[in-house]
């Protein structure tokens, strides 16, 4: 019996399924993610979780109970918003207490029990600051010790990270992860990066207009997308059209492809134009398969010039045949992910 | 952004000076040692002060106009909060109807608030009360609380109610110790503007009040209509002294500028 | 999760309960007086033996439409209140050009100066003029010296149009002032970089975006000055008679309260009309231009 359990998970507006039959069991200490673009319904999956909005139809379990329509106050999660949602008039030690003092817990627990938690996200010196005089980030560790000093059974994250500039982004990832991993928290994290989603997950649930695509750990959703959609979307793909396949199509990434001599790979092609990325370096060959990209390693090696002709070599098993578009994506059954 | 030129600054200073000229005369005035309206020119007295704390129908009236802008300013804070949170927070048939009531008074012109009130006064027979005139003012400053308490409920992180919601709270503690607290400025500084709006108001308070309940405002109006002399200047120099405390108070706990122009500033 | 998206939870009650308090008062103080003063518009008044209740006529509204007494005196508010609304827009509308073209602090300030007396009681505006403008007042006395001397200016229509204009000007400068608050700076400096000069900047991109600003503020002025009471009151004297002036001498010195109510009335009609049709038929066309 896992953990979390979301049976047929439904919300509709009207005549508007945003959430259709969303199907996840979520085991005791994991860290999955909902991924998707905009609009596809995962905030409001998070939503109904955390009891914000009212489920058309399916169920939500937490250890066993039932608590589909139970009250957003009744059901002891801990959630961190997009925008933090710290409460502006009361220092961040104030925020943090907050929600052991809903639960009347006497004053020299909560004190140690801040503590604690302040020390966890490193926020100790700053207890008595007001959130307009902390940085994005310092917020964000704030909103997250809240959630975590009540020790929930599940903590919900929606687009935490959003609000933050790209480096501080990538340190708050691993950060974000070692505190989960520490505390040991069953975690749903709401977000529409999917290199957020790589990295920090167990397991990835891909989402597109309020139905799963695709559920796996993060390797093997890389590694095999079951869909064009999802193959774009999660990192980038080639595609080549090949017999044998549902959809028509097979997916290549392009670090799997390699510069060869002229005729000594699947095909030959002219760069049209190269760009550099730091570590890596970005081709894009034309071949008469259609446009490739191509990505080698910044590893010593020089960099072809744009104009060059070159042979392009993949091995076999790099190619992922797709399976048709999201439409056709399961939307019944309960899907549990290997761990890869 | 480019500056003034000289010809806009010199406009400027006449709208300016012409703004304040009024204001200045009158306080300058109240100071005249003489018995005519003149500028003091030789020396500033206090007699024309002394005169007003003298004057028992001044202070009467000074104590009613007091009494009932607090009344009224409280009452319609009590009655506003309420109403902008059903209009903000919840999608219903007549809303905008409803809204557009309670913002009327400033549509309606006073005078026609004011026959229309003395009309009905003088059919239920309340002519003359205190408790009557209160809730008249109460209507006529409802709309500057309304709409302050509204623009503070509308700019408000609504995530803030909902992270109180999961931590536990009950909704009456969520509005207690999370709404309430974050949209005080709003709600005090429409506290304020009602009073002070309360406290000047003539026109409307001129058919519905009596000799018992004579307002500051209208017994200076009726004064001033027999006679001008420099009681009236140190009367209205007090009035602007109690209208500078309030924008004081009113700068400090919201901001003038926001109060006067809107959020927009 | 952002509030928009999610499901508000309703926090305490219904929005009918949270509103019944001011909706029974606004019920009882605004809605009932107003019918009751339309009963009473149509009453028979009789000068021997008062109002009677269960009368009815048109007399009262017939006066006022016919009786060039009453038609002059609504046209003497018109036209006062008509030219109080093009001073406001002349010299409203450019203060607050100017101030918003000025470096902060002296923005802030200024802005504050011509808009704070807004909080003061308007009898206290209508008795300083009433000093300035007196015969042994200070405007008098300057203009002596420039050898000009003794003009009545109190208990005049410059006196009331004065006064007027100084207790209007903010409420022109507000929506002015907001307009200008929102133009992008940088749709300015887009024409100024394509060579226009500042004078067909100001008229071809700044006055267009403003507009909308100017008509608001000078519907809000005509309708407060067309119903003002306590400046026509202290300033015009016994003879120059304004509607609202009238309308207090029907109802406390005549007794004549429905004609007063009928007269009250057409002044609300009016005032309404002005405000909802005007301002569809010309927001309306603004709203198109510019989305």
């Amino acid at each position: 019996m896992s953990f979390l359990e979301l049976v047929d998970l439904t919300k509709t507006y009207g005549d508007v399924a945003v959430v259709d039959g969303f199907n996840l069991s979520v085991e005791k200490g994991e860290f999955v993610s909902l991924l998707g673009p905009s609009g596809c319904g995962k905030t409001t999956t998070l939503q109904m979780i955390a009891g914000f909005v009212d489920a058309t139809r399916g169920s939500i379990s937490l250890g066993g109970r039932d608590i589909t329509h139970a009250a957003p106050n009744t059901r002891g999660l801990g959630i961190v918003f997009q925008s933090y949602a710290l409460f502006p008039h009361m220092t961040v030690w104030q925020n943090v207490s907050f929600g052991l003092e809903m639960r009347k817990l006497p004053v020299a627990e909560r004190q140690q029990r801040v503590d604690a938690a302040l020390g966890l996200v490193d926020l100790s010196p700053l207890a008595q600051r007001y959130p307009r005089e902390l940085s994005g980030g310092q917020r964000q560790r704030v909103a997250l010790a809240r959630a975590l000093v009540i020790e929930p059974p599940v903590l919900l994250l929606d687009e935490p990270l959003s609000n933050l500039d790209a480096k501080l982004r990538e340190d708050m990832q691993f950060e974000l992860r070692q505190i989960q991993r520490k505390v040991g928290t069953t975690t749903v994290m709401v977000t529409h990066d999917q290199t957020e989603a790589l990295s920090i997950s167990d397991r990835v649930v891909v989402m597109q207009r309020g139905r799963i695509t695709q559920v796996d750990a993060p390797f093997a959703l890389y590694e095999h997308p079951r869909t064009r959609f999802i193959s774009h979307f999660v990192g980038k793909a080639n595609l080549l059209p090949v017999a044998g396949s549902a959809g028509g199509l097979a997916s290549i990434r392009p670090e799997k492809l390699r510069f060869v001599p002229r005729g000594a790979g699947q095909v030959d092609g002219e760069v049209q134009e190269r760009f550099f990325l730091g570590s890596q370096w970005l081709y894009r060959v034309a071949t008469p398969m259609g446009e490739l990209v191509v990505v080698c390693p910044n590893d010593g090696t020089p960099a072809l010039d744009e104009g060059s002709v070159s042979g392009v070599a993949w091995p076999a098993d790099a190619m992922r045949p797709l399976a048709a578009d999201a439409n056709e994506a399961d939307a019944g059954s309960p899907v549990r992910g290997a761990q890869a | 952004m480019s500056r003034n030129g000289p010809l806009a600054l010199a406009f400027h200073s006449l709208v300016v000076a012409f703004m304040l000229a009024p204001l200045v005369v009158v306080c300058l005035v109240a100071f005249t040692p003489g018995n005519t309206l003149s500028l003091p020119t030789t020396e500033l007295s206090l007699r024309w002060f002394r005169a007003v704390f003298a004057h028992p129908d001044f202070l009467q009236s000074f104590r009613n106009s007091l009494w009932l802008a607090l009344a009224a300013a409280s009452i319609a804070t009590l009655l506003a909060v309420p109403a902008a949170m059903a209009i903000t927070r919840h999608q219903f048939k007549g809303r905008d109807a409803l809204n557009g009531l309670f913002l009327s008074p400033l549509i309606i012109p006073h005078l026609v608030l004011g026959v229309a009130l003395l009309r009905m006064f003088a059919v239920l027979g309340a002519s003359g009360s205190f408790g009557w005139l209160i809730l008249g003012h109460v209507v006529v400053v409802t709309p500057y609380v309304l709409r302050l308490v509204i623009a503070a409920m509308v700019g408000f992180d609504r995530s803030a109610e909902q992270a109180a919601l999961s931590l536990g709270a009950s909704r009456f503690t969520v509005f207690r110790r999370i709404t309430l607290p974050m949209i005080l400025p709003g709600v005090t500084g429409g506290w304020l503007l009602a009073f002070i709006n309360s406290f000047d108001e003539v026109t409307l308070s001129i058919f519905i009040t009596s000799p018992a309940t004579v307002t500051l405002p209208v017994r200076m109006y009726m004064y001033a209509t027999e006679s001008i002399d420099p009681l009236m200047a140190a009367v209205s120099a007090l009035m602007v002294a109690l209208t500078a405390a309030v924008m004081v108070l009113l700068d400090r706990l919201y901001g003038l500028d926001k109060v006067l122009v809107g959020e927009r500033t | 999760m952002t509030a928009a998206a999610a499901r508000r939870p309703a926090l305490i009650g219904a929005p009918i309960w949270l509103s019944l308090p001011a909706l029974l008062l606004f019920t009882g103080m605004v809605i009932v007086p107003l019918l009751m003063t339309a009963v009473l518009s149509f009453n028979v008044y009789d000068h021997a033996t008062g109002v009677k209740a269960g009368e009815f006529t048109l007399a009262h509204y017939a006066k006022v439409f016919t009786d060039s007494y009453y038609l002059g005196i609504f046209w003497h508010t018109f036209w006062v209140s008509g030219l109080t609304t093009l001073i406001c827009v002349a010299v409203g509308a450019p203060e607050a050009y100017v101030l918003s073209r000025m470096g902060s602090p002296w923005r802030a300030i200024f802005l504050l100066v011509v808009l704070a007396p807004l909080l003061v009681s308007v009898v206290v505006r209508a008795f300083g003029w009433s000093m300035l403008l007196g015969r042994e007042g200070l405007v008098n006395q300057l203009l002596q010296l420039v050898g000009i001397g003794g003009l009545k200016l109190l208990y005049s229509d410059a006196a009331i149009v004065i006064a007027l204009v100084h207790v209007m000007l903010p409420f022109m400068v507000i929506p002015v002032w907001t307009s200008l608050q929102k133009l992008d700076p940088a749709v300015t400096q887009a024409a100024l970089s394509l060579q226009a000069s500042q004078a067909t900047t100001l008229r071809r991109i700044v006055l267009p975006q403003i507009l909308p600003g100017v008509l608001s503020g000078s519907l809000i002025v005509f309708g407060l000055s067309a119903s003002a009471f306590a400046i026509p009151g202290l300033l015009g004297g016994r003879r120059l008679k304004v509607v609202a002036t009238v309308v207090y001498d029907e109802y406390l010195h005549e007794l004549n309260w429905p004609l007063g109510a009928a007269i009250a009335l057409t002044l609300l009609a009016t005032n309404l009309l002005v405000m909802l049709s005007y301002n569809r038929v010309v927001e309306g066309s603004y709203r198109k231009r510019m989305g």
